[in-house]
């Protein structure tokens, strides 16, 4: 780390302002070269936190008018010597002040590479560091601020104190196998007991919430199924606002499954709009009937279409019965002009059916808030913070889960006390992997995975 | 003072506790021409504290000494006058033998094997300075009456006889342990050869007349009717022939305590050594646990033909006057008699991270340090860092690879990382929870685990090598045949198993299987178990064990496969610490100094954050 990196840190072509930042230990003395301050006063030997006016000078030339600010190691998010120009934000103009700091010295920075500093340098642990780098890559309001939260070290605290319970839990137990002559109180065997089980319970519902982390982060799988021209195509159109699947009247069009992200707020669908399913001779449609059944497996919602304006008929019902052990949103569309007997009585025992028009925008809001209260999703206003959305952080709890869970057997099975401690080892070790505390060869794969460090 | 060259020697042991009479016998077995000095040659192996050997992982460490070739374990069974298992309900992990031996037949024993060793010369006198040559080679040894012994290494197991002060209320004076002149000189020589030296603290408790006790107020602590011997050798084991008592601090005591606590030279400061905190004086533990309404007294024998009792779990550096005053308020000691008042000890001791797992000194070739001078506490550590350094003492001179244990192989290997990589910074016990894998490194396999390795650097005799071999087959096809063997599902088995609580089966089912119910053992089986042949009683022990905890065996298997990664990790010796951007100053200074040889090692040091070895690992990967 003994480059200086540098990097544009605001978005392109937004705002008003364009910072391009650098760390490293000739930060101070490239910005020097390139700046002229007020008054010709140098900023080798200005106090740490401070901010200067003046330009950024391109052999002699003024670049930009500019504010500096200079953070001197280690109090600085990467714990080393930190400048940011604060320049007018077109793009060519920040690229350009970018280039002449590279060219002065300064490297640019990978992504996530001020991050991955600030881990090594000791300032944020592991679990805050990929806490950036998820802040970094959210896509929806909500993941932002669960990773913002984690930034500040709220997921490392709920993990240390379930590490802290374990250690405190096995430290009585330690010490009367260690002094059984002191006549140590020990503790019964339903409090080891007891404490185990909380543990785990605390365990587990952190685990559980990375169901809802994961779906945070990553979306809920959607399937539109229905048979061909119920208004798919029409409806994804309609979530997603653009024409992206071609619409057409004729049976069979649609014959890619197509993936649309559409934000619900609190919440993504990642959307598949499959080819109508029926049964063809045509090759190419086939391909398409074989993917939309594929993806189905994968589905966590589905979206089942029908036309309320036709009868119920053998294809429906195929489709139905291919769909109906998933969470299922039954949209009975083109309900504008009155609905068939037998799509009435077909949706009369089912759950959260919607009457709706696409073509007219009618009962399409019901279809959002259907889809939130299902994931319970709907109120995220409670803190969210401890929230796994994380995949290694759930591997890892999940591991320590089950060792946890191992101790309980062992002693259900009145297995002596020192077979449960391998197990409370390994959960204590795998709570460490989260946080860094414990260090181990995943863990160095994971942060060479998640920083790309390299040769 | 003129000096005389009085002999030349491969190795020199200078003190004769356990530490230096284990280090000294292994180097004299291995060849080499050992010599042995004692400031009194009547304190060989001396128990200044309480004559007893083993307890919680000490006594994993006398197994393991044994199955490496060392004297303890034996010499203990030669002289114990009670044994007993503790832990005995907790789990074959943490299972411990603890004997108490007759102080001085301990002594006479062990003398004994050394005057009978070839190679090992033992003479009376003060080491009062060790010279080297001019690359800090050890050169020379020399005594307080001029006699300069040539010597290749030397190994430095002076227990608590550095500059050693004892303290009793406000009262202290310059001596070593039971009353034996101190080695004061030889600190000074250190010290000028730029050796830092620590100052520690421990104590002993009073030893009272068995004539002035009242045995009747207190409860009889009986040995095991069946005994484990310490050596894997010892093929008759003695017989218990005493007891030990049991009796309780009452009000009464902690109220003196208390009254007096201001003529406490630890509580005045009088005391800058650091004792431990694992052995605290009772007045240490009266202040400590307020809420504590008594603590347990052991009362035990000092021996067979003395009446000298040591009174365990009342050590104290109070004056005597109080002392007397506590003592007699204990159940039974009313009246009681004391021979030798409690008192504490200050000593000078070297901070181990200044040497290497051989227990060589980094900076300094063929001096070693072993034993209390090395920072531990116990007569079972001492004795294993004493065998190591002198094994190691050894191979050197011959020109062979270094003997080093790790933390998965051995309580000794674990004990010596401790020392050497973490340091301490109060005299070091061992404890069970000390080791990551206790489940693997247990009292009942320490042969299997440590005697090849103990035939190859060359302590185990062929003979006793070849019975090992036997045994360890006689297991392994223990264990093969209870894997196959199916015990089908017939009416006596069943009643046997009803008999048990345990459910019923109703097809067959592999023995190796049926063991490992919790309500049943290998015992309760036999009857059942057509086709066991006769089993001596530990190879029985052994299968039984393997069997019954075989899922956690195998779980602690796999943590030691983690830690061996870690352990494999090299760290290049020329790597400069100074250069490397993201360590903490901390870490950079304590990693510059301990010069760990693996990523696993300088995880260990304290100081170390796993920040710094990330930063370590991903500096090491990108070289």
């Amino acid at each position: 780390m003994d480059k200086t990196i540098a990097a544009i840190s605001t978005p392109s072509g937004k705002g008003g302002i364009g910072i391009i930042r650098m760390s490293g230990i000739k930060a101070i003395n490239i910005a020097d070269k390139i700046f002229k301050g007020f008054k010709g006063k140098s900023l080798l030997n200005v106090k740490s936190h401070t901010v200067h006016y003046g330009y950024i000078l391109d052999g002699g030339k003024k670049l930009d008018e500019v504010l500096v600010t200079v953070m001197r190691a280690p109090n600085t998010y990467t714990k080393e010597d930190i400048v940011e120009i604060n320049c007018h934000a077109s793009t060519f103009g920040v690229k350009k002040i970018l280039e002449l700091v590279l060219k002065n010295g300064a490297d640019l920075a990978a992504p996530g590479e001020f991050t991955k500093r600030a881990f090594l340098n000791g300032r944020i642990d592991l679990a805050s560091a990929e806490a950036v780098i998820d802040v970094i890559n959210s896509k929806t309001s909500t993941q932002h601020n669960i990773s913002v939260n984690q930034l500040g070290g709220s997921l490392s605290q709920k993990i240390n104190e379930i590490r802290n319970n374990l250690l405190d839990l096995t430290a009585n137990l330690n010490a009367v196998m260690d002094f059984p002559e002191e006549g140590l109180e020990p503790l019964g065997d339903n409090e080891y007991y007891d404490g185990l089980v909380a543990i785990k319970e605390k365990i587990e519902k952190l685990l559980a919430t990375s169901v809802k982390g994961r779906i945070i982060k990553e979306g809920i799988n959607t399937v539109i199924a229905g048979k061909p021209n119920v208004g798919k195509s029409s409806f994804l159109n309609y979530l997603s606002g653009s024409d992206r699947a071609i619409v057409t009247d004729v049976e069979g069009t649609t014959r890619d499954a197509i993936e649309e992200n559409i934000d619900l707020g609190n919440v993504r669908l990642n959307v598949f709009d499959t080819a109508g399913i029926r049964n063809t001779d045509d090759t190419v449609e086939k391909i398409g009937v074989e993917k939309s059944k594929m993806l189905l497996e994968k589905a966590e919602l589905v979206i089942y279409m029908l036309d309320s304006k036709k009868e119920i008929d053998d294809n429906d019902l195929e489709i139905y019965n291919l769909v109906n052990d998933k969470k299922l949103i039954i949209l009975a569309n083109k309900s504008e002009d009155g609905i068939e007997k037998s799509v009435k009585d077909f949706c009369a025992d089912k759950e959260n059916v919607i009457y709706c028009s696409v073509k007219k925008e009618q009962g399409l809001d019901e279809v959002k808030n259907t889809i939130l209260n299902m994931f319970d999703m709907g109120d995220l206003e409670e803190d969210m913070s401890e929230t796994i959305t994380n995949i290694r952080h759930k591997d890892s709890l999940t591991k320590a889960l089950a060792s946890v869970k191992s101790a309980i057997d062992a002693l259900n099975l009145s297995m002596p006390l020192d077979m449960t401690f391998v197990d409370i080892e390994n959960a204590i070790s795998s709570l460490g992997e989260i946080t860094g505390m414990s260090v181990g060869e995943e863990i160095v794969d994971r942060i060479f995975h998640s920083f790309c460090v390299g040769k | 003072m003129d000096l005389y060259t009085a002999g030349e020697y491969d190795v020199a042991v200078i003190g004769a506790g356990h530490a230096g009479c284990e280090a000294a016998l292994a180097s004299a077995r291995l060849g080499m021409k050992t010599i042995i000095f004692a400031i009194n040659l009547d304190s060989i192996a001396n128990m200044p504290c309480n004559p007893c050997i083993g307890g919680t992982a000490k006594g994993h460490l006398v197994r393991e000494i044994d199955a490496l070739g060392g004297e303890m374990g034996k010499n203990t069974d030669k002289t114990f006058i009670q044994s007993r298992i503790l832990n005995k309900g907790k789990g074959p992990a943490v299972y411990s033998l603890r004997a108490q031996a007759d102080r001085r037949k301990y002594q006479e024993e062990m003398k004994k094997v050394l005057e009978n060793q070839p190679n090992l010369d033992i003479k009376q006198a003060e080491i009062i300075d060790i010279e080297f040559d001019e690359d800090n080679n050890v050169k020379s040894v020399v005594t307080h009456l001029g006699a300069k012994f040539l010597t290749k290494a030397a190994i430095i197991a002076t227990g608590t006889f550095l500059k050693g002060k004892v303290i009793v209320g406000d009262v202290s004076y310059s001596s070593g342990p039971d009353g034996i002149f101190p080695a004061n000189r030889l600190s000074d020589s250190l010290r000028n050869n730029k050796i830092d030296l620590m100052r520690f603290k421990t104590g002993t408790p009073a030893r009272i007349n068995a004539n002035s006790v009242d045995f009747t107020k207190m409860e009889v602590q009986s040995g095991d009717e069946d005994i484990t011997p310490f050596s894997f050798e010892t093929e008759n084991v003695g017989e218990n022939k005493v007891d030990c008592y049991l009796t309780y601090t009452n009000k009464e005591t902690h109220k003196i305590i208390m009254d007096n606590l201001h003529r406490s030279p630890l509580y005045s400061g009088q005391i800058e050594g650091v004792g431990p905190r694992y052995c605290p004086s009772i007045e240490d533990k009266i202040v400590r646990f307020k809420d504590k309404e008594r603590h347990q007294i052991f009362v035990e024998p000092m021996g067979i033909d003395t009446a000298e009792m040591y009174v365990q779990g009342f050590s104290s550096s109070l004056p005597e006057d109080v002392q007397m005053q506590m003592i007699r308020t204990l159940p039974g000691l009313e009246n009681v008699k004391v021979m030798r008042t409690a008192y504490a000890i200050e000593y000078d001791c070297v901070d181990a991270t200044n040497l290497y797992a051989t227990l060589e000194f980094k900076d300094f070739p063929g001096l070693y340090g072993a034993g209390q001078f090395n920072g531990s506490s116990g007569y079972e550590e001492a004795a294993a860092q004493g065998l190591i350094a002198g094994i190691n003492a050894a191979l050197k001179i011959k020109g062979k690879e270094p003997f080093i244990l790790d933390r998965s192989q051995a309580y000794i290997g674990t004990l010596i990382d401790d020392l050497t990589v973490k340091g301490t910074n109060e005299p070091y016990r061992m404890l069970t929870s000390r080791s990551e894998y206790r489940l693997l490194l247990r009292q009942d396999n320490a042969d299997l685990r440590l005697t090849p390795l103990g035939y190859e650097i060359g302590l185990i005799s062929e003979e006793r090598y070849q019975k090992f071999l036997a045994k360890k087959k006689a297991i392994e096809d223990e264990i093969e045949r209870a894997k196959k063997t199916v015990i089908a599902p017939k009416e006596e088995v069943n009643d046997l198993l009803e008999k048990y609580n345990s459910t019923k089966i109703k097809s067959g089912v592999k023995l190796s299987e049926l063991v490992k119910r919790p309500e049943l053992d290998y015992k309760i089986l036999k009857p059942i178990d057509k086709t066991r042949p006769e089993l001596d009683k530990y190879v029985e022990e052994q299968a039984y064990i393997q069997l019954k905890y075989e899922g956690y065996i195998k779980k602690q298997v796999e943590q030691v496969e983690q830690f061996k990664k870690l352990e494999k990790k090299k760290i290049p010796d020329n790597i400069e610490y100074a250069t490397i951007h993201g360590l903490r100053l901390e870490a950079r200074q304590k990693l510059d100094k301990i010069r760990p040889h693996s990523i696993g090692q300088a995880s260990r040091i304290s100081g170390v954050s796993p920040s710094d070895i990330n930063v370590l690992l991903i500096y090491i990967q990108t070289l």
